[in-house]
């Protein structure tokens, strides 16, 4: 009664078919493009080629990826270690103040990503508050140059993602079943250990979940190394936009933005891998405590 | 939990007062300086409305604001309709494939900039003028995903035999839909929308990409960005502060509606 | 026989959550290899008492002493006591194996000892081809054998059990139950175990406790309590009994329609105060006796048959509640009763406990 595959069919119709004119079948004309050559004035040369990804591959580029790279991770690392910090502080507050506390984490993440970005530029810019601040304890030296480094990126980034972090681990953090951590400490782990052998094993989704969040997001990332690298910090999203919009080499473009997708399908792939061995056990964690 | 010891508890909120304060703080500083009567970006100099009156009387902003309202109403409308129908299409069925929840999913996780591009390369390709039009049929791929997901986890709880009870006791399954499943998803349709229509307000890249050449299209998010890169002004600040405030009540209310969003 | 030491006295202790006071000036020993189970409604207290044995919560007010020593303050990690947790609490991610050993390593103790102990435990509960299973693919009652397992390989002092057998269906229950007595005598290990079922801890109990709302009402043994109640809400809460409201006469109660029970008066009553007689279905024979020292008549309403017994219900004038009866399948094959039938009842003035109101 339930599963009527016509009627069934019929509701998802009209969305599959505006993904599939829309989303589908852009892709693929994305990737069809990377298979191109540039025309000699713009446009496309409709001749077969690898070039394209082979251009990808050098030197210059491949600096840009391994660059993209680096900061995204680093990013990941930072958002994690906080954002799990902070979930698991949420989670061990009363009750009834969680949901505050996590709905206050969460609010920022639904403002404007490009206010809050721009946000960082007024703390950061060479007249901003870190400034002043510095000049209120009595430094007098030239303003610090903060904005448009690399770290004024990780920063923004970090910023930018937190919320998502704080979000996926608290999910695990909050349905794990307490008794767990005091099973552990019942026989003789201090709360170190517990941490360490329980507590983390157990919430690894979570984590992974948000990583692969701020891992995919940031390394295609575009506003945030334009406004706050100031152009200086080139990342793969900066290169994608400049060849379809400056440079005009729309194949090149489009081989680019294929390897982004490699990129984030390798990752996806390998966190689904994660958590198909972790989901199991979760279930379990999730018991309810007693009395 | 087990009590913890008054240097743990302390330790946690050291903790949570940090990360606020990380959180907060860029938000404060901007929302002050949008009060500032002085010219100056930083430099305090006294309470004034003076750049929201400013604001009020900058043409480019107030038709950057209303594309961005025509954009977010008409694709939220259509992402709506297009998503619950998919979300109950999905979830009406036992088994899917992986490929039908990879579709599903994907414009949720694409990065913007593959999607702007390719759009762009999409509609030049078919030699379509852009515009609004343009940026509205992009908009309604990542808002419908939304929109999808959050009905349906609202349906995961559905209890199908209540649809069963009603067309055993005589109702079509139109009638059926009006008067059972629709009242039940309601609260997760309308918290769907709300998502869709701030993830629309705010969006930047696709509707830069799609939005064509000239400053008919123009939607805020674009403004703002156009604004950002010529400098920090406290029109900025003031533009920014009600910005936040608009995505913040659509959000609260979308969070009062179904709480399954952020808790999943 | 000398005294049997003590292994743990409570002394006074009360544990207030804010406005609620969940365990209210409890004082108990608790001696050395006994089974002592801790018995009361829900709500009663009896899970934050056992959590404040394992540390897991400190006492508002009171001490805690193991062979002398105040633990109320020592963290759980360092206490030489084992709580096996309600929901078992195993490690979803660890194997039985793991899970059992866990406790060991935390001993820091070589892993051939490691080794060679969870070997013997594993034998001991019968889990040893479970041994590299996870949780998840345990039975319930399998997955008590770990938790118990995982507690008893610490050889603690004290054991304590929050209903470790809440999950388990009546049969499985039955067959655990005696699994744990058995592995008590082979261990020798002090047991402390919470149940909400009375039978469960009149067939494993040396002693036991029952508390309410916090307090402790009886401690003894499983028969004394059962005997000689030393409450109303214990001889209720305690096995099955039959009540008759009335009021204190020298020498038993005055029921409301005039009949006189027979029975001992507490001292601690007066003569006119409001009181119930009580009786234990099994006290009470059908067609008794003439010499009998409390009759009355009656009409059976239910016949209900409970194993071999047969329980009846008769309305009785004692009492607005039906008196319950339990007869044995013999007797009531000597003298068929059935429904609708008047019988005789009568119960002797030894049976009969007299309770203030
Ligand atoms: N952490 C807590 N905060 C507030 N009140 C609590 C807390 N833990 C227990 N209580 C209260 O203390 C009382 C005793 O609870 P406890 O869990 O010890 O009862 P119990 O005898 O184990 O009951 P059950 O048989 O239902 O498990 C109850 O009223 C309970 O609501
Ligand atoms: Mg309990």
């Amino acid at each position: 009664m339930r599963y009527v595959p016509s009627r069934s069919s019929l509701l998802m119709a009209p969305a599959l078919a505006w993904l599939a004119a829309l989303m589908v079948v852009p892709c693929a004309l994305v990737l069809a493009l990377a298979f191109f050559r540039r025309g000699i004035y713009g446009g496309i040369d409709y001749t077969f080629t690898l070039e394209n990804f082979g251009q990808v591959f050098d030197p210059l580029y491949a600096g840009i990826f391994l660059n993209s790279a680096r900061i995204a991770g680093t990013a990941t690392l930072i958002a994690v270690v906080i954002g799990y910090a902070a979930a698991y502080a949420i989670a061990a507050a009363p009750r009834r103040w969680q949901p505050v506390f996590l709905f206050f984490a969460v609010l920022p993440f639904w403002s404007n990503y490009l206010i809050r970005t721009y946000a960082w530029i007024v703390l950061l810019n060479r007249e901003g508050l870190i400034t002043q601040l510095l000049r209120w304890v009595g430094y007098t030296g030239e303003p610090p140059s903060m904005l448009y480094t690399e770290g004024a990126v990780i920063a923004g980034l970090v910023y930018n993602y937190l919320p998502f972090v704080i979000l996926a681990c608290y999910a695990p953090l909050s349905r794990l079943n307490p008794e767990l951590a005091e099973a552990s400490r019942d026989l003789g782990a201090s709360a170190m250990t517990t941490f360490r052998r329980v507590i983390l094993p157990l919430t690894v989704p979570g984590i992974a979940a948000g990583a692969v969040f701020v891992f995919v997001l940031s390394i295609g990332n575009f506003v945030t190394p334009a406004l706050l690298g100031g152009g200086r910090f080139q990342m793969i999203g900066n290169l994608v936009y400049d060849q379809f919009l400056t440079a005009n080499d729309w194949p090149f473009g489009a081989a680019l933005a294929m390897a982004l997708i490699a990129i984030m399908l390798l990752v996806l792939m390998a966190q689904a891998i994660a958590a198909n061995r972790a989901s199991g056990r979760i279930a379990e964690a999730e018991g309810n405590a007693n009395g | 939990m087990a009590e913890r010891s008054p240097a743990t508890r302390r330790m946690l909120w050291l903790v949570l007062s940090l990360v606020f304060a990380f959180l907060y703080i860029p938000i404060a500083v901007l929302v002050a300086l949008s009060f500032n009567e002085g010219g100056l970006p930083t430099a305090w100099s006294g309470f004034s409305l003076k750049w929201y009156v400013s604001l009020a009387g900058n043409s480019a902003i107030l038709s950057a604001a209303l594309n961005t309202l025509i954009v977010a109403l008409v694709s939220t409308a259509i992402a709506t309709l297009l998503g619950t129908l998919l979300a109950i299409g999905v979830e009406m069925r036992r088994q899917y494939g992986k490929g039908l929840e990879a579709l599903i999913f994907a414009p949720m996780i694409i990065p913007d900039i593959v999607l702007a591009i390719a759009l762009l390369s999409f509609f030049s390709m078919l030699n379509l003028t852009m515009g609004l039009h343009t940026i509205i049929l992009a908009h309604v791929v990542f808002n419908l995903a939304f929109v999808c997901s959050v009905v349906r986890a609202r349906l995961k709880s559905f209890d199908w035999s209540i649809v069963e009870a009603s067309t055993d006791l005589g109702a079509s399954a139109i009638t059926t839909f009006r008067r059972i499943t629709l009242p039940v998803i309601a609260p997760a349709v309308i918290a769907g929308a709300l998502l869709a229509f701030t993830l629309s307000v705010d969006e930047f890249i696709i509707a830069f990409f799609t939005a064509g050449a000239g400053r008919a299209s123009t939607t805020l998010p674009m403004q703002i960005y156009a604004m950002i890169r010529f400098g920090i002004t406290p029109e900025i600040n003031a533009l920014a502060t009600i910005v936040m405030a608009v995505s913040v009540t659509a959000l609260t209310l979308s969070q009062r509606l179904n709480r399954g969003i952020t808790g999943q | 026989m000398s005294e049997p030491r003590t292994l743990l006295a409570i002394d006074r202790v009360s544990k207030n959550f804010g406005r609620v006071t969940a365990v209210d000036g409890i004082s108990l020993d608790i001696r050395e290899n006994e089974f002592f189970a801790l018995l009361g409604p829900s709500g009663c207290g009896k899970t934050t008492l056992l959590r404040m044995l394992a540390g897991f919560e400190t006492p508002s007010d009171g001490r805690i002493l193991l062979d002398g020593k105040d633990i109320a303050r020592m963290p759980p990690n360092k206490r030489p006591v084992n709580l096996m947790f309600q929901s078992y609490a195993l490690f979803p991610h660890m194997s039985v194996r793991a899970n059992v050993s866990y406790g060991l390593e935390m001993e820091r103790l070589p892993a051939k000892e490691i080794r060679a102990r969870v070997d013997a435990i594993l034998a001991t509960t019968e889990l040893v081809p479970f041994a590299d299973r996870k949780p998840e693919q345990l039975s319930g009652g399998q997955k008590q054998r770990v938790a118990l397992a995982r507690a008893l390989v610490k050889r603690p002092r004290l054991l304590l059990l929050d209903e470790p057998l809440g999950a388990l269906d009546k049969k499985l229950r039955g067959a655990m139950q005696l699994e744990l007595k058995r592995l008590q005598h082979e261990v020798g290990i002090t047991f402390v175990i919470v149940t909400h079922d009375q039978e469960e801890s009149l067939v494993m109990a040396d002693r036991m406790a029952v508390l309410k709302d916090g307090k402790l009402l009886q401690c003894d043994t499983p028969h004394a309590v059962y005997e000689h109640p030393a409450e109303r809400f214990v001889a209720d809460f305690i096995g099955v009994m039959n009540f008759i409201p009335g009021k204190v006469s020298a020498d038993g109660v005055v029921a409301a329609n005039g009949a006189r029970i027979a029975g001992k008066v507490p001292a601690a009553l007066s003569s006119g105060a409001a009181a119930v007689a009580s009786v234990r279905p099994e006290r009470v024979r059908l067609f008794p006796s003439a010499d009998t020292a409390n009759r009355t008549t009656g009409t059976v309403e239910v016949l209900a048959y409970q194993g071999l017994d047969l329980q009846l219900h008769v309305r009785t004038p004692l009492s607005p509640k039906p008196f319950l009866v339990r007869v044995t399948a013999d007797a009531a094959d000597r003298r068929p009763v059935a429904s609708g039938d008047q019988v005789e009842l009568g119960w002797d003035a030894a049976d009969v406990r007299i309770f203030a109101e």
